[in-house]
């Protein structure tokens, strides 16, 4: 195991790396240089130049990228351009919210997906396993954009209006106000990863029940409750572990659209905001944020994946 | 028993999803025939109409005809999907088998990166893309198209693997075919039920990415008729009318059932024989 642990968090700092490379690449390249942005279009050259200059927007490539990973690596992530102040400062209450939004939605579908996939493989093939499967099928295939905008339609309209349309409350605005902020875009996000949870349980779950351990579990006259929870499930949810770890990444991509819809001040709506105004010192760090995140998730699946199954470490 | 119903108990997905699927391609290629009104064609008076009989699906905020929009959109979502696919294909594919039948360093070092542009949600990549070039359709075509094409590159590549080392490889080699030729030729003609498996379930997966991009305003420019933007331009006056929001959104969601049962069916069906 330490040897296997070894080995991925080398390649996953590798990954890091080249990760921040790609995204200082592409926000580079970016039409208009940042000196155009601040000074606006009808600067002269002579004074572009020498804001350019300042910035060390005229220094070799490399050496542009080394004092940004450096500043990036010490906690200098530089100044936003457009909301005028350090992004570090912008950054911490975006992330903490976007964090919110996924544990909720995260611990959702792990209570829920889990016990109706399991009861999709019971009744396999039987009525109740394909309304399971329609379900999960609609899931999947409604973008959150829609669900979430039909959910404010039924469940935040005039004439229900259960919950607000969108926003943000803190916490210290009390503990009701701020739920019911958070609910409808948790809710969003719930329903879409849903979907991929329980097809991924349930199929895992219709293997293994086929396995002839199962049978001899069951040739012994152990209870069907005893087979499912001590023998098939162990084995059944791993492929779930992936695919949790898989929408992640979709749950990345998708808070920044479930954030647009209900207006929640996270990353996703910084990410959208910090483009709309090209703003790219706050686009660079918040991409790579995300990115990060991401890949960092990623690694501690691949780690619980080995760590529940022990031939993974081995290959 | 026919033949329809034998299709459909052999393989319902497939059956289903190529029903939807036929569908929509009728409807959006004869959206030009079958449309009651112009694309663009507004009539301020008749803002915000429910379905009834003189615009069946109703009309939007500015009294352009829904029935109308959605069956052009479906044209903008089509060429979408399937154009970033194929666009994916043409980057991910020679790249994957290049990989692949390279091996060694090589495909270590190719593996690395594109592991790190997985690394990057595809919709994130997407707007990254779309930031460095401006919005437009042919700029989220691009970048739904170089988004997933690491996605594919992985693929092919762990499929170049399996079959590299089978006697027909050895032959070629043996002959001297080029290197080139030994991909192209003899190589790639098999891998193509798992490259057709991966593209026909990435369509569906192309059209919401595009959709979204589209929604937050970074995609199809007004006044394009595009699912997506008919949905964002919807998003003020929901309360006020749910069908502009409505009728794109079930066709996109209707849509993309159809490709992802389509490709499902098409991956039981090729797994099957495999």
């Amino acid at each position: 195991m330490a040897f296997y642990v070894a080995r991925r968090t080398l390649s996953i700092a590798l990954v890091l790396v080249l990760i921040s490379l790609i995204v200082f690449v592409a926000i580079h390249v970016l039409p208009g240089s940042a000196a155009t942005l601040i000074l606006g279009e009808y600067a002269t050259p002579e004074s572009l130049r020498a804001l350019e200059r300042d910035m060390g927007l005229d220094r070799p490539f490399a050496l542009q990228y080394a004092a940004w990973m450096g500043g990036v690596v010490t906690g200098d992530w530089g100044y936003s351009l457009a909301m005028k102040q350090p992004v570090t400062a912008i950054v911490g209450l975006r992330l903490r919210n976007s964090a919110l939004l996924a544990v909720f939605a995260l611990v959702a579908v792990a209570l829920i997906a889990v016990p109706l996939g399991t009861l999709a493989a019971l009744r396999r093939g039987r009525w109740l396993d394909l309304a399971i499967l329609t379900g999960s099928y609609i899931g999947i295939s409604v973008p959150e954009f829609v669900t979430g905008m039909v959910l404010i339609l039924v469940l935040a309209g005039p004439s229900l209006h259960l919950f607000p349309t969108g926003d943000y409350a803190p916490l210290a605005a009390g503990l009701r106000p701020w739920l019911s902020h958070l609910v409808l875009p948790a809710l969003t996000l719930t329903l879409v990863l849903l979907a991929h949870v329980v097809r991924q349980t349930r199929s895992g779950l219709v293997e293994v029940l086929q396995s002839a351990y199962v049978r001899t579990a069951r040739l012994k006259g152990a209870t069907e409750r005893r087979i499912v929870v001590r023998h098939a499930l162990r084995n059944g949810l791993l492929p779930a572990v992936t695919v949790i770890a898989l929408d992640l990444g979709y749950l990345m991509g998708g808070i920044v659209v479930v954030e647009e819809v209900f207006a929640y001040p996270g990353m996703g709506r910084l990410i959208l905001y910090a483009i709309q105004n090209r703003d790219v010192p706050l686009l660079q760090v918040s991409i790579l944020l995300v990115a990060a995140t991401y890949a960092v998730a990623n690694f501690a699946a691949d780690l619980a994946y080995a760590w529940l199954d022990p031939r993974i470490r081995y290959q | 028993m026919t033949t329809i119903t034998r299709a459909v108990r052999a393989n319902p997905p497939l059956a289903i999803g190529t029903l939807i699927l036929a569908c929509v391609l009728a409807l959006t290629v004869l959206a030009p025939f079958l449309a009651p009104y112009g694309v663009a064609e507004q009539s301020i008076l008749d803002r915000f109409q429910r379905p009834g009989v003189k615009h069946l699906l109703g009309t939007d905020q500015y009294g352009r005809d829904l029935l109308t929009r959605t069956l052009f959109g479906g044209r903008t979502a089509l060429l979408l999907g399937l154009g970033a696919v194929a666009l994916g294909l043409l980057l991910g594919v020679p790249i994957g088998l290049a990989s692949g039948y390279a091996g060694g360093r090589t495909d270590e070092a190719v593996m690395r990166v594109v592991d790190a542009f997985l690394s990057f949600p595809a919709l994130l990549m997407a707007l990254m893309i779309v930031t460095a070039l401006g919005a437009s359709t042919a700029h989220a075509l691009l970048a739904i198209g170089v988004a997933s094409a690491p996605g594919i590159a992985r693929i092919v590549r762990s499929q170049t693997l399996a079959v590299k080392h089978e006697e027909f490889v050895l032959a070629a080699r043996a002959q001297g075919d080029s290197h080139a030729y030994i991909m192209f030729g003899e190589i790639l003609p098999n891998l193509l039920p798992p490259i057709v498996i991966e593209a026909s379930i990435r369509v569906g997966f192309a059209i919401l990415a595009s959709a979204s991009l589209s929604f937050l305003g970074l995609g199809v420019q007004p006044p394009t008729a595009d699912w997506g933007l008919m949905i964002r331009e919807a998003r003020q006056h929901i309360f006020l009318s749910p069908w502009p929001l409505l009728c794109p959104g079930l066709a996109l969601a209707l849509t993309i059932v159809g490709f992802n049962l389509f490709g499902d069916g098409v991956r039981d069906r090729l797994a099957g024989r495999a």
